[in-house]
């Protein structure tokens, strides 16, 4: 299996009126052809920034990528024409957001907008986009198909409709797929089922999946590989077994620390990473990580560490100090 | 067992769901919809009258409206012959009101239909660019909008000369810059909606975007606007005509009607002015109250929870 997609120091910017905030700020990866990879970090730390970067849809003003190359199937997606875009959009790139209830357009039906997308790209004729229409929805589980084309979107539950734009993004067969926290607004049976869907789909398909999300146990059980996000950048990389086992990074560890558990004493407090996530138009000079990190010194103060590891292995990691921690005791991974 | 039944694909509760909200045929909306909004069914009603009324106007008359002039019943009150009376040129009253709902409607469709579309064409591409291109068009709807509405269709139909037509256009261009508020305004809601976003991440064009994302999305609004200014463009329609600015005679207008019979005949023929004029007010008064309803009926934030 070739390289799908690499991103080489992909940085967006936004203009606000304390200055410029670096949202992605040069973040590399690669991934592999019908991989999963999972995309972790607390809200505000450019997780989705960098995923509507990849379509090129962050809005200007006041966003602009500043810099960086997202190489698709061989091409860099920063040089096309908006034309070309359009045509990778939805085609070889789909994504899926978050919010189920309001990402499908009240006033159309649900058969429209299943359709919509293979006449775009695939050239349907009205008949044959409808036949597609009813397979995929009989795909993503919805039964009775055929007659729920003429149902507008209130008619369907959150979880039904995550299921169509499910459909939706897979009508065409795209080689990736984007789901930037798209089972956050549902219930936990209905995530569960929804992920599985995912997961189902991407294997049958042959698609690359990048599962954005905050969400420790959703990574872990669906996730290939892991990269773990913090200020704009990537601060560690492994694969999910590495990054749950062993995680090198103390915002990582801290993270995975204050998973709540059920085998833990209720009287006992929840443990947390101390602080705020560091305002992106003023970062200081070292690590992002400095002023809520319990092992900093000056060292990380002054200079911001590489993503490498010690040993040279593919679990990197953004920390002087990761390589003189080992596996961290007390989690199991949740699944 | 719940909780095995979700997980198997469908969840029961997404059943549950569908079931309780069964699909309804056309027949059974406007029946809820009587139900729910009576005074606005009934004004749906007598304007379609009204529209029966204009379509068969001369089946209806009794008299015709304009070559009927007998100089012997002049000025004649109602009787069983003229039943809304004679005008100063022995014409039927009740023949020229009749006729007259056709102009007022004419005018009054033209006018709405033409300023609509071109309004909401302009403002939908205003507020979904925005930019320079929305900048200027909001200084020039500024502009517009800073002349009194009558003052500036009187301009226009003295510039392009009084005829049906020039009276629609000019009324049409006085309803545009409020049409392109409105609907500009709603496009900025609109385009912030995520599936606005997911049109675009599907690979859609600007044309398409527009027309079938978020045109429809910001029809509501303008639709109640123009139902409601519809009424006020046929009472502008009669203003231009009483100043003498209107369809010129001997079209029977009932502006024109309301500007010959107050001018000489109030005293001497009363039924001259009164039988136009409550026919003016009964059609301004229902447009408004249809108005009302379909905006109760249309209005997401009143609709929501009970669609």
């Amino acid at each position: 299996m070739g390289t799908l997609l690499e991103v080489r120091d992909l940085r967006t910017e936004f203009n606000s009126e304390g200055g410029i905030v670096k949202a992605v700020d040069g973040v590399s990866y690669d991934l592999q052809e019908g991989e999963t990879l999972g995309l972790v970090g607390e809200s505000g730390c450019g997780k989705s920034v960098s995923a509507l970067s990849l379509l090129r849809l962050i809005p200007n003003p006041p966003g602009r990528i500043v810099g960086g190359e997202v190489i698709f199937e061989g091409q860099d997606l920063m040089k096309l024409t908006e034309r070309q875009m359009r045509s990778i959009r939805g085609n070889k790139i789909a994504m899926i957001f978050q919010e189920p209830m309001t990402s499908l357009n009240p006033v159309l039906t649900i058969g429209r907008q299943l359709t919509e997308t293979v006449e775009l790209h695939m050239g349907y004729s009205p008949e044959a986009a409808v036949r597609r229409s009813v397979e995929l929805l009989e795909m993503v589980g919805i039964p009775d198909a055929r007659s729920r084309l003429s149902n507008y979107p209130h008619q369907f539950s959150g979880g039904m409709r995550q299921r169509v734009m499910i459909a939706i993004a897979l009508s065409c067969t795209p080689r990736l797929l984007l789901a930037d926290e798209a089972t956050t607004a549902l219930d936990v049976t209905i995530q569960a089922q929804i992920l599985e869907l995912i997961k189902n789909l991407s294997t049958e398909l042959g698609t690359a999946v990048i599962i954005i999300t905050h969400n420790l146990g959703v990574v872990a059980r669906y996730a290939d590989r892991v990269n773990v996000m913090y200020a704009g950048k990537i601060i560690e990389r492994g694969t999910a077994d590495e990054i749950y086992e062993t995680p090198k990074h103390p915002y990582t560890r801290g993270l995975l620390g204050s998973v709540p558990r059920l085998d833990v004493d209720r009287e006992d407090r929840l443990a947390s990473i101390e602080g705020m996530p560091p305002d992106l138009d003023r970062l200081p000079p070292g690590c992002s990580f400095v002023p809520r990190c319990p092992h900093a010194d000056d060292h990380c103060r002054a200079e911001m560490p590489p993503l490498s590891s010690k040993d040279g292995t593919e679990h990197v990691y953004a920390c002087w100090k990761g390589h003189e921690f080992g596996p961290l005791e007390l989690v199991q991974t949740q699944a | 067992m719940a909780i095995e039944a979700a997980a198997g694909g469908q969840s029961a509760f997404d059943q549950l769901v569908q079931e309780a909200r069964p699909k309804r045929t056309v027949a059974q909306n406007l029946k809820r919809f009587a139900r729910r909004k009576p005074a606005g069914a009934i004004s749906a009603v007598v304007l379609i009258l009204l529209a029966l009324i204009a379509l068969f106007a001369p089946v209806i008359a009794t008299h015709d409206p304009i070559r009927d002039q007998v100089a012997a019943e002049r000025l004649e009150a109602p009787s069983a012959s003229h039943i809304m009376g004679t005008d100063n040129l022995g014409r039927d009253v009740f023949s020229r009101v009749i006729y007259g709902a056709r102009i007022s409607l004419q005018v009054g469709f033209l006018a709405i239909g033409l300023g609509t579309v071109v309004g909401m064409v302009i403002g939908v591409l205003s507020g979904y660019l925005g930019g320079k291109l929305d900048l200027v068009v909001q200084r020039v709807v500024d502009v517009l909008m800073g002349f009194p509405f009558i003052i500036l269709a009187m301009l226009l139909v003295v510039a392009l000369g009084a005829s049906l037509l020039n009276v629609g256009l000019a009324l049409s261009v006085a309803i545009v810059p409020r049409v392109v508020r409105l609907s500009r305004s709603s496009t900025l809601s609109v385009k912030e909606e995520v599936y606005v976003l997911a049109a675009v991440t599907i690979g859609v064009s600007l044309l398409r975007m527009v027309l079938r994302h978020i045109l429809p999305n910001t029809l509501g609004p303008v639709f109640v606007l123009a139902t409601g200014a519809l009424g006020g463009v046929i009472v502008a329609e009669a203003g231009l005509a009483f100043l003498g600015l209107g369809i010129p005679p001997p079209s029977p207008s009932w502006g024109g009607m309301l500007n010959i019979g107050a001018r000489g005949y109030m005293e001497a023929a009363p039924w001259m002015v009164i039988f136009p004029g409550i026919a003016l007010s009964a059609v301004v008064f229902t447009f408004a109250l249809l108005g009302d309803a379909l905006r109760d009926v249309l209005d997401p934030r009143l609709r929501r929870g009970d669609s």
